[in-house]
């Protein structure tokens, strides 16, 4: 069950990371040139491989009570972070995800951007898909690394990651165009809802404190981290609509 | 220094996040839970309620300009 999870978080995390890093890149590649982006989205690429490469077998070394703490309180800090935007948006107070606008915003900047050339490549084509694969990377190399770390299966993470990774580029290449059907912001609420869950539960055993029931547990800190954040949802749209209302008599 | 400071304001924005109280919470949550169980009493309750705790008191904060006066749970 908990593998099922691992793979499951794992690629529903990359999947949104990488639908937002395919936005960046396509805008690169149609308004700079398509030379100078997919250079900067195999040096990002690199850096990236780099990175995991270095960390990866450093955090293997770690005793699992300790890294399962470290990685829960990092999991929790960050899932809450995704949380709050979740429940944000779905509330209304925070506009949703529009990855159709920011492509729009993104290829208009790069089509007037001053061109910088060097070395035969358009430095801000290059520097805009790299910044772009890199940043949202970072985020996939972090979620990977830590939750596969902490169940001391990083291969099963990184399948989760690969698989969204085909998925979203095989769309991406054949469509060529921002994957604005993508449930986007759906997708990131279960994000938050998971890496929540992932963090209560390893928190709570890195402290050293044992779930009643052990792995089985996991299933009820998931159906109560979902029944808190819908309960959430539900009163902040309450409020919105008395403030609405209130706003409208005034 | 300005190199070390943007670093240091990147993995800051990046793990923390907008709302520094939320993650202070959370590791004071996660002691706590260290300090019961050490002590041998049941603990694993203790994060989920932090959590839901966090979580309203974040959420309260960040619509706090949209609140009305009076009558608002938020």
């Amino acid at each position: 069950m908990n593998a099922a999870f691992l793979v499951l978080s794992a690629f529903l995390a990359s999947a949104v990371e990488m639908v937002e890093a395919l936005t960046i890149v396509l805008a690169a590649g149609l308004g700079r040139g398509w030379r100078s982006s997919l250079t900067g989205v195999a040096a990002a690429t690199l850096t990236l491989a780099v990175i995991v490469a270095a960390l990866g077998p450093a955090l293997t070394i770690i005793p699992l009570n300790a890294l399962r703490l470290v990685v829960g309180w990092l999991l929790l800090v960050f899932g809450l972070q995704w949380l709050r935007k979740a429940i944000l948006r779905a509330s209304g107070y925070k506009a949703l995800h529009d990855e159709d606008a920011i492509f729009v915003r993104e290829l208009d900047q790069a089509r007037t951007a001053t061109r910088l050339d060097g070395g035969g490549l358009d430095w801000y084509g290059f520097t805009l898909a790299f910044k772009g694969v890199l940043l949202e990377g970072l985020e996939v190399a972090f979620i990977v690394l830590t939750f596969g770390s902490a169940q001391g299966r990083i291969w099963l993470a990184a399948i989760g990651a690969a698989a969204a990774l085909v998925l979203v580029a095989g769309v991406g290449i054949a469509v060529r165009a921002p994957l604005v059907r993508v449930p986007e912001n759906t997708m990131k609420f279960a994000v938050g809802i998971m890496l929540t869950t992932f963090g209560i539960f390893w928190s709570t055993e890195g402290a050293g404190a044992h779930w009643p029931g052990a792995d089985a547990s996991l299933l009820g800190v998931l159906a109560f981290v979902i029944a808190c954040s819908a309960a959430f949802v539900t009163l902040l749209r309450r409020q919105k609509l008395v403030s609405a209302l209130v706003g409208a008599e005034a | 220094m300005n190199r070390l400071a943007a670093f240091a304001r990147f993995w800051w924005e990046f793990v923390i996040g907008d709302d520094w109280l939320a993650a202070a919470a959370t590791t004071l949550a996660i002691g706590l839970t260290a300090a019961l169980a050490h002590a041998n009493i049941t603990a694993w309750w203790l994060l989920p309620a932090a959590v839901a705790v966090i979580l309203y008191t974040t959420l309260r904060r960040a619509t706090r300009d949209h609140a009305v006066t009076g009558g608002s749970r938020f």
